[in-house]
Order: C-alpha cells, then structure tokens, then sequence
C-alpha cells in the first residue's frame, strides 16, 4: 500500500511508539518567537536544565510585538534574545531585521520538503506548503524539542482535498482556503493532514501555497500539506543550490515527499472552484463563511493588510494594483504590515508601499501585532475591522471588536469603498 | 497528581476556542498566576460573567471542539491557576489537549450522546464531580442524582498524569 506525504515524512523520524497510537518523531527544526518561548526557557532555567538540542537547529525571532510596547514585551524579548546569544543560537532575527515568523523562517530557507517542525504558535501549519510536517504546540512541547529534539504526534491520517477547475476573477487562495472550511467546518479535519493538491494547487506560486496551508488549523488540522514540485525548488533554489546539480535533480529527490497514488486517504474531496465568489467572513468563527455580495455595504472601521496569512509580496501585489490612484475612504483607517523586512524593501523597490502611502494607508514594521490584538492596529469595543488575517475569533483584534475575513484584493476594494465590497468591482484598475 | 474532584462549571457551546479562554492581550505575562482574573473573559455566551461563575469551580464538562485556535498553553495555565485541572467534551482541540496532558492535567472525552445526557440531567444543578482516577470513573452528584462514566485516556496520556507532566517524562527517557 502506498503512502501519503505526511506518512512518508512521519514514518521516517519515528523514535518511540510508547503507547498504541502515539509516535514520538525526531525534528529538523525548531522554530521560536517571544511570546510562547520565554516561559519554556525560565522553565528550563529553573529546572537546571537550560540546554538545547541543536543549536542549528534552532531558529527565533521577535515578531509579536515588535518594537516593544511596554516593560513586559520588552522583558519577553529580553529572555529570549539573551537565550539566543548564550546558546549561539546564529539564526536569531531581532528588531530590524525580522518579520512574522511564517513568512521569514520560509524566505531564509529553513523550511524543506521532508522536513518536521514544530513552533509554539499554531499556525506553524504553514510550512506544510513546502512538503514539510509543520506542528503548531504549546510550550510544554516547545520546551521538550528544544531540550531533546523530539515531540509526540498521533499518527497522521489525512484528508485529501483537489482543487480544479479555473480560478474566476478577484478570487485568491484566501477565498478558496475560506471555501474550504466553510465546507468541513472548524472541526472538520482535528488531529488530521489536510493535503492540498489538483490542477489549481500545482499551479499556485509558493505564497499562495502558504495562505492556503497557513489557515488549515483554522478547520483542526494539524497541518496542511502540498507536494514539493518544480515551484518549491525555484523558491529554495539558492539555499540548495550547493547540493544538487540541477534543479530537476532537487526535483526528483523531492519527489520521495510526494503521496504515491495508491496511498490511503480518510477521505477525499474534490473542490470545483469555477463558481467561487470572493468569500468574507461573518459573526465569530472561520467557517460562518458567505460570499462578499451578501455582506456589501457593511461598515468597516479599520482595515487591515497583513499577518502569517496575507502579508507576503504577492499579497501586497495584489492590494496596491487595486489601491494605486485610489484614495481609502475618510470614513476608515487602513493599516498594512509587510510581513518581512525583505518583503517590506521588496515593496519599497516596486512602488508598493508607495501606493499605500499615497492612498492613504498606515505602513507599520513588519509584526503580528494586530491580528491577536496585541498591538500596531487593536481595535476598539464596537469597532469592525476588515482583515486578511486567519482569526474572526470573539476579541481578537481588540476587546469588543468585530473581524471580517477576506482577501487580500477585497480588503482594498473594501479599503476604498469604506464598506465591504466586492473585489471583482477593482479587479482591473 | 493534581486534584481533579469537585463542582462543575458547564459550558454550553461548541467550538469554544483558546482566544477566549485567555484573551492574547495577557500573553505578554510571564507568570501563570497573572492569568488567573481573565479565564474566559472573552468568551461568547450570554450572560456568562467571568467574575463569578468560575469561582469555587473545579472541573469543566463542556462540547465538542474544545480548545480550538491558539496553541497558547496559557489556556490549560489559566484553567490550572483557578484550580481547574479537567475538562470534559466529546471532543478537543489537538493541541490544547496535548497541553493539558503535558501539564499532568486532563481533558477527557465522553460520546456525544453522553455528554448530552449529562447536559439535561445536571447542568441546572450545583453538581460535583469526583474523579477515581485508579479505578476510571468520573462520578457526578447532584442532590439525589448519582451516576458514573467511564474515564477512558490512553496509556501514554496516564503516565503524563501521572509524571506531572512531559517535561520529566520525556527527560527520562529520550
């Protein structure tokens, strides 16, 4: 019997079975950031046990509140940039030169097909997108793969999900991600793989991939996965360059992360996104889904452009063709966050951020600040915001606040407008 | 081991999720005990008041999906600080189940239908709960009410329990 992408990948870093059903797997990487590590190392201080498995292994970052807004923030980056440096942890990305986590770990090259990863922070389900087994934990578990390199997983069993047909205009990965929880609801795939695959996948670029992976865990899933194809070894090209010959020879090594066609799924669904509509979020939970014409017209206070979901280049791409010449809405604040300082001098070299500017947008640093509500764009009780980010969850972006989910694209139509609108209407400015 | 007897506090809605079990605005505290005033603050059901109906409470029976969202472990650590150390669905969250695990803490799982059936029999009650936890039985009391359930967790997540939790587990064997 053949095997699927996550099995392959688990089967081949198996260390222990303790009991019936739990597997304890060997990491090639553990990814950190300020909020869920510092508890872990003062844990491990305290424990006399202030060690790491491999320091290059091991890769951090401040990205939840950054620059520091008060005395705690500051102390959180504090324990985790001294942690850094007193265990030569090198790819440790402070103020300046950081971004959110689940775009700069993939820029820098960290994460590869076949890989295991786990992060204290669930949208680690990203990395997925590179045929890479990425486990969003908590800090207990964070703690034990930074001390032993190991954390425990039941085994992945996967639900297979194809995606064909031909992406109609104004439409991104975001709406049809969007779709697809709408269909399996928030508990439609927990403690399952949601591999992504069919025509639309194998022709998405490697940031789209990301937003689509990124939001799996928004219906349960451990992970979401897509298999690692000629797009995936263009991306990691100059980080693996030294090690094949040709690109078509990293192909082929990959291709042992691929499913076989005879592996076994627990389920398969095929998703036909002809007649996919820009889709938008309503009331509290990612799968209350409807198409952005049921809720045009509604008033927006903030919009939001960003996060580990929608704050890649192709993202902000998208926005500023729609935004340039255009003015946002007196009647609301815009707010965008480039998710890397790569991206953001990226956008810088291609008149994006220009276009924000000049629209009207607020361009922040690079942070994960306002999509948990923790800073640069909270907004207030009674408020509503428009928001590419991943979570509509009651209190997210601010006490009392309302968040709508979109795409990018739909936020700055929605930008402009001062209500949500739909996207299509913008398509080809 | 932790304690895992005493009154219920029931929680009437699926899918309730980490955010508003421990809102992120607090994620910036580095002791467990500065989460304890803001356990479900921004929970979604009406006429839920935080202030008062988590007090004297021990354990949680609630529905499916709990613990979505965030994997904050500042959720379990929020439940923990207000000496509430199990929680009771028909279904969890992955990682917030793996979390109260690795607290030595309990997130147990009952049928739906079971769950139900407790819903309608004691939730208008003041019930208590006490946890056998050699034998596995969960039994609920509520004045003359007295019935129990099956207390059915793996082997592995047992030993957690038992350890205190993943760290001195995983420390003496890998």
């Amino acid at each position: 019997m053949g095997k699927t992408i996550a099995e392959k990948i688990f089967d081949s870093h198996i260390i222990d079975n303790p009991c019936e059903g739990i597997y304890v797997i060997r990491l090639d990487a553990v990814f950190c950031h300020e909020i869920t590590t510092p508890i872990a190392i003062n844990d491990l201080v305290s424990r006399g046990k202030d060690r790491v498995f491999d320091t290059s292994r091991i890769k951090a970052v401040i990205d939840h509140v950054t620059p520091a807004k008060d005395s705690k923030t500051a102390l959180q980056g504090k324990i985790l940039r001294e942690w850094t440096r007193r265990h030569k942890i090198n790819d440790f990305f402070d103020v300046g030169r950081n971004g959110v986590c689940h775009a700069i770990f993939p820029e820098k090259g960290f994460v590869r097909p076949g890989y295991t990863i786990i992060m204290g922070d669930s949208h680690t389900c990203t990395y997925g997108a590179f045929g890479a087994f990425g486990a969003g934990v908590g800090t207990t578990d964070l703690e034990v793969g930074i001390l032993k390199g190991v954390c425990a997983f039941g085994y992945p069993e996967t639900i297979k999900i194809n995606i064909y047909g031909k992406i109609p205009d104004g439409v991104f990965a975001k709406d049809i991600i969007l779709s697809i929880i709408g269909l399996i609801g928030v508990n439609g795939a927990t403690n399952k793989i949601i591999e992504f695959a069919g025509p639309v996948v194998e022709n998405m670029g490697m940031d789209a991939r990301m937003t689509l992976c990124n939001m799996a865990i928004e219906a349960g899933a451990t992970c979401g996965i897509c298999a690692p194809d000629m797009t995936t070894v263009e991306y990691l090209w100059d980080f693996i360059k030294d090690e094949y010959k040709t690109k078509e020879a990293a192909q082929n090594a990959f291709k042992k992360y691929c499913s076989d066609p005879d592996a076994s799924y627990e389920k398969i669904i095929d998703h036909d996104i002809s007649n996919l509509e820009p889709l938008v979020t309503f009331w509290y939970k990612p799968d209350n889904v409807k198409p952005v014409r049921e809720m045009e017209g509604t008033k927006i206070d903030q919009v939001y452009i960003g996060s580990c979901t929608n704050g890649r280049i192709e993202d902000l791409r998208v926005a500023a063709k729609i935004l340039k010449g255009n003015k946002i809405s007196d009647s609301l604040r815009g707010i965008v966050s480039p998710a890397t300082t790569e991206i953001y001098r990226q956008a810088l070299n291609e008149g994006i951020i220009a276009a924000f500017l000049e629209s009207g947008f607020c361009v922040t640093n690079p942070t994960c600040g306002a999509c948990l509500g923790m800073s640069n764009g909270i907004i207030a009780e009674g408020e509503t915001c428009a928001s590419t980010t991943n979570r509509n969850f009651s209190g997210r972006m601010g006490k009392g606040g309302m968040v709508h989910l979109m795409s990018p694209a739909t936020a700055a139509a929605t930008a402009i407008a001062g209500h949500i609108t739909n996207s299509k209407l913008y398509k080809s400015i | 081991m932790k304690n895992f007897s005493g009154k219920v506090l029931f929680l009437n809605r699926a899918d309730i999720n980490t955010d508003e079990i421990i809102p992120a605005r607090y994620l910036t505290e580095n002791a467990k005990e500065a989460l304890k005033p803001y356990l479900l603050e921004d929970i979604n059901m009406e006429g839920f008041d935080n202030k008062n109906d988590i007090k004297g409470k021990a354990a949680i029976i609630t529905r499916e999906n709990f613990g979505c969202g965030s994997s904050r472990e500042h959720a379990p650590w929020a439940f923990e600080v207000n000496d509430i150390n199990l929680v009771i669905a028909p279904g969890f969250a992955r990682i917030f189940k793996r979390n109260m695990f690795n607290c030595g803490m309990m997130a147990v799982e009952l049928p739906a239908e079971t769950i139900e059936h407790i819903f309608s029999v004691f939730s208008n009650h003041d019930t208590d709960l006490e946890t056998d936890f050699g034998n596995g039985f969960l039994i609920l009391k509520a004045g003359d009410i007295k019935e129990s359930f099956e207390l059915k967790i793996t082997e592995f997540d047992k030993a957690l329990v038992k350890a205190g939790g993943w760290v001195e587990y995983a420390d003496s064997k890998y």
